[in-house]
């Protein structure tokens, strides 16, 4: 099949504005929209930049709006999206070049969460033993990959970029409901800021944008109420 | 393409965005409530003026007697329900998180609330106009 990609570009280094950009490529229907950009990389437009890692929607590197929704471009098909595809960066986040954004004002809401295990009991000489009902309280949540499809899919984050956004109320969520973990009171004092979880709309963006298919709105629903009565 | 002016990318990529349902009903509860704070200032604005010059007020009257008004008035009472009702499904959603499920069922519940109430409004509305 033929495909026509419209592909938002932006080199800082020579215009400060974005630009769409056309490239027709043959694909099969069954080709991925990462594959289309790699094609187009390779045989027509060396210049186009895009991250892409594992290229099996595990590693998140390349979460990019496309026709209108965050998406991985690893999982995409075109069988599923029709011939015209629309590829646009992530908002709300610097765009460093065409598809690739700065990161780093994600991945620093994400450490303000204390993203790992806190305990300060002695510790034990065997596994800290977790019941299987404990276990499945915040199952979900981990699996998040930070790609980051969830925190610019949210208007709430596009307005503020202050806010902390969907991503790292996952990954406090992940702690906050391990039966084993002793921080809960710290994470839910940074996520009580007017930049933490109250600045959640319930849009359910984040839900419909995770590849993880993780419940993104339920998980913040469940901090807020934990939030609420102190009471996980 | 894109502008520079971040207001411009706002309103643009949250318009441009297929977010669903979810989205759709976050940008009407916006407008609904700018609606509502808008009309607010004007009916403030109202009193404020039958008190400062009665005169003046109704020499402005004309602007409530334009055709244009009437369907702005109509948007307003869609805009207040539906602000309404939007707002009790969300804090619903927020204190039962597990109905995140039934989001499509719960959009679908307040259009229906909404459409019940602002029908049978608007339509007494137009019978009233076009009996006078």
């Amino acid at each position: 099949m033929q495909v026509t990609l419209k592909v938002q570009r932006l080199n800082p280094e020579t215009n400060s504005i974005p630009y769409w950009q056309e490239y027709t490529i043959e694909a099969e229907p069954t080709d991925r929209v990462l594959d289309g950009l790699i094609k187009i990389k390779g045989e027509q437009d060396g210049t186009l930049t895009f991250r892409s890692s594992c290229a099996h929607g595990i590693c998140g590197s390349d979460a990019m709006r496309i026709n209108g929704q965050n998406r991985l471009a690893c999982k995409v098909l075109f069988k599923d999206i029709g011939s015209n595809v629309t590829v646009e960066p992530i908002t709300g986040l610097p765009v460093v070049k065409d598809l690739v954004v700065d990161m780093e004002p994600f991945m620093e809401h994400y450490r303000s969460v204390l993203p790992f295990f806190i305990n300060d009991d002695p510790i034990p000489t065997q596994e800290r033993l977790q019941s299987q009902a404990d276990r499945a309280r915040f199952d979900d949540t981990t699996k998040c990959i930070l790609c980051a499809c969830c925190t610019t899919s949210c208007p709430s984050f596009w307005a503020n970029g202050e806010y902390v956004g969907p991503a790292a109320i996952v990954q406090a969520h992940r702690f906050i409901f391990d039966s084993r973990d002793q921080g809960t009171d710290q994470r839910l004092d940074i996520l009580s800021d007017p930049e933490g979880v109250w600045r959640c709309r319930t849009i359910f963006n984040c839900t419909n944008a995770c590849p993880r298919e993780i419940e993104v709105t339920k998980a913040i629903g469940e901090v807020k109420k934990a939030m609420l009565y102190r009471k996980i | 393409m894109s502008s520079s002016n971040p207001v411009v990318t706002f309103v643009t990529k949250t318009l441009t965005y297929r977010g669903g349902k979810g989205h759709w009903s976050w940008i009407l509860h916006r407008l609904g409530g700018l609606g509502i704070a808008t009309f607010l200032v004007l009916h403030i604005f109202d009193i404020f003026l039958v008190g400062a010059s009665k005169s003046l007020f109704e020499s402005l009257l004309f602007i409530y007697h334009n055709p244009v008004f009437r369907p702005a008035l109509w948007a307003l009472t869609f805009g207040v329900f539906y602000h309404a009702f939007n707002g009790v499904r969300i804090i619903i959603q927020d204190f039962w998180p597990g109905l995140f499920r039934y989001q499509k069922q719960l959009v679908l519940a307040v259009w229906i609330i909404v459409a019940i109430l602002v029908i049978p409004l608007v339509g007494i509305d137009i019978s009233n106009m076009l009996s006078h």
